[in-house]
């Protein structure tokens, strides 16, 4: 995947931009500021579907009808697996002990906004969607897990609790829980582990959280924004779901763009819809574009000479190696230097370990030590052999995926800037190297999230 | 039915019992943790390694049946 592959511009094809009605549909409604409350929300979107009501067997049959509904609508989870909603829906509905629904908006991806952004400015189209996904799987009780330090979505949505129980809108037993904030919290076993009162760290599978989830019950955990697109599609239907996106990636997406782009934000685009119209949207690339990073720090990098050609769905960018994964497209400027960039990223990641298998406590730390090694030119003749024996002895050994996706950007950023590599291994830092860095972790936030630009 | 070794790496400590035990299935990487061959196990090599299973002093070492596999 160097320079001189092909552009993959023909294989792409000819993307049709939604009409301009279209989109947006979840940021329907958003404001500059603040929360958009219950009245508005519900003359943007419509009363909650209704389900109950009916009698409880009623419910149940509507309930499923809901399921059914999402598989034909083909949602698949938001939170960066990209697993079909329904099949998960189905197998905790099929567990026979009273389910507990979890909303995910732990987002401890530093390069990624667009839950918090959803929990800050429409925390009523989550609750809706989580309401109906309990409903669907009957569940007795809602957990919304909020990231501890996004003191403006806690704010919001346990405004926005208060706003339902006063207006008597159905609901099963809802409560926000704030999450720590650490990387690998939002992963779904370390959640639940936590929701059960342990640490927030990931537990080994099975019992996967269907089977035994929240205290032992069967938990369905879902990403904010998948929760968000089920509201939409109990009120509009499959088919309606389906006009934007894929056909293997129907529907539309949040992205969260960053770097070198005049505003960077959170963005709703339809899958499939071209990089560079999303760029465009943002008031186009503020420098030449070096790579581009899809799916945040567990994702893949992509080389700047391939950009034009980028289509944003994983069908499109799996010849690249890459996937959308939870939506976060962040550009690298021909300033930064790719090698600084991500031996910083490596170490940090290496840093997110919660420390418990070895493989990813040590594997880790070796990659990331024979990267800033080979960032400093003093990494010795075998580094590249060297990185490839770590990353096979990393792959797949770890409780939970953090090690594999820990790879993902680090063994693709080696591939696509190949002789940004070469070159610092031979002669240690580039004029780059001294240059500010542009990857944002935590010591060094994306932006602003009150300042972020949610639209489109 | 078929059994394949499988390590919870979470509560391996890297005591290396298992590759003492069970050499044909596991080695140990350059910090000590198992490396395992999770190819299913020959039939006469189940109970050998159970054996090592129940030797490993955090019980990490995992025998598995292949339902149980089919859940993941």
């Amino acid at each position: 995947m160097s320079g001189s592959a092909p552009t993959i511009a023909e294989r792409i094809p000819d993307y049709e931009p939604a009409s301009a009605a279209a989109l947006p549909r979840l940021l329907s409604g958003i404001r500059p500021r603040g929360p958009l409350p219950l009245d508005e929300h519900v003359e943007v979107h419509g009363q909650l579907p209704s389900a109950a009501g009916r009698g409880r067997r009623r419910a149940r049959e509507h309930a499923g009808m809901l399921i059914e509904e999402i598989e034909r609508a083909g949602l698949l989870g938001r939170g960066g697996a990209g697993f079909p909603t329904a099949t998960k829906m189905r197998a905790v509905a099929g567990r026979r002990r009273r389910a507990i629904v979890v909303a995910n908006g732990a987002e401890g991806e530093p390069a990624s906004l667009k839950d918090r952004t959803l929990l800050e400015s429409l925390p009523h189209l989550v609750l809706d969607g989580a309401i109906l996904a309990a409903e669907a799987v009957g569940a007795d009780e809602l957990v919304v897990c909020v990231c501890e330090s996004a003191d403006t979505g806690i704010g919001s949505v346990a405004g926005a609790i208060e706003e339902r129980a006063a207006s008597g809108e159905r609901s099963p037993a809802l409560r926000l829980a704030p999450v720590p904030s650490h990387y690998v919290a939002g992963q779904e076993s370390a959640l639940v582990n936590y929701l059960s009162g342990g640490p927030a760290k990931p537990t080994f599978t099975p019992p996967m959280p269907f089977e035994q989830g929240v205290r032992g019950r069967p938990t369905l955990v879902d990403n904010v924004e998948t929760l968000a697109h089920v509201a939409l599609i109990a009120r509009h239907g499959a088919s309606w779901f389906r006009e934007l996106g894929t056909p293997s990636q129907p529907g539309s997406a949040l992205v969260t763009l960053s770097g070198a782009v005049a505003h960077p934000g959170v963005y709703e685009i339809e899958h499939g819809a071209s990089l560079s119209s999303l760029v465009t949207a943002a008031g186009g690339a503020t420098a030449r574009v070096r790579g581009a990073l899809l799916g945040g720090y567990a994702g893949s990098w992509v080389s700047g000479q391939l950009l034009n050609g980028v289509a944003l769905s994983n069908e499109h960018l799996a010849p690249h190696g890459a996937s959308l994964g939870a939506g976060v497209v962040l550009l690298l400027s021909e300033q930064a230097c790719p090698v600084a960039e991500t031996a910083r990223l490596a170490r940090w990641l290496a840093d997110q370990s919660t420390r418990q298998c070895g493989p990813c406590v040590h594997g880790l730390d070796a990659l990331a030590g024979t990267i800033e090694e080979l960032a400093a030119g003093i990494a010795g003749a075998r580094v590249a052999q060297r990185i490839d024996q770590l990353a096979s002895l990393v792959a797949r050994r770890g409780a939970c995926g953090h090690p594999d996706g820990a790879l993902r950007p680090i063994l693709s950023a080696v591939q696509v800037f190949q002789a940004e590599f070469a070159d610092h291994a031979r002669h240690g830092p580039c004029a780059a190297c001294a240059r500010p860095v542009e990857l944002p972790l935590p010591e060094r936030p994306v932006s602003d999230a009150s300042n972020r630009e949610a639209r489109r | 039915m078929s059994h394949r070794v499988r390590v919870n790496p979470i509560s391996c400590e890297a005591h290396g019992m298992c590759a003492e035990l069970l050499p044909e299935r596991v080695t140990l990487d350059e910090w000590g943790y198992p490396v395992v061959d999770e190819t299913p196990l020959h039939g006469s090599q189940v109970e050998h390694a159970m054996r090592a299973a129940r030797a490993c002093p955090t019980f990490a070492l995992l025998v598995e049946r292949e339902r149980e596999r089919a859940r993941r």
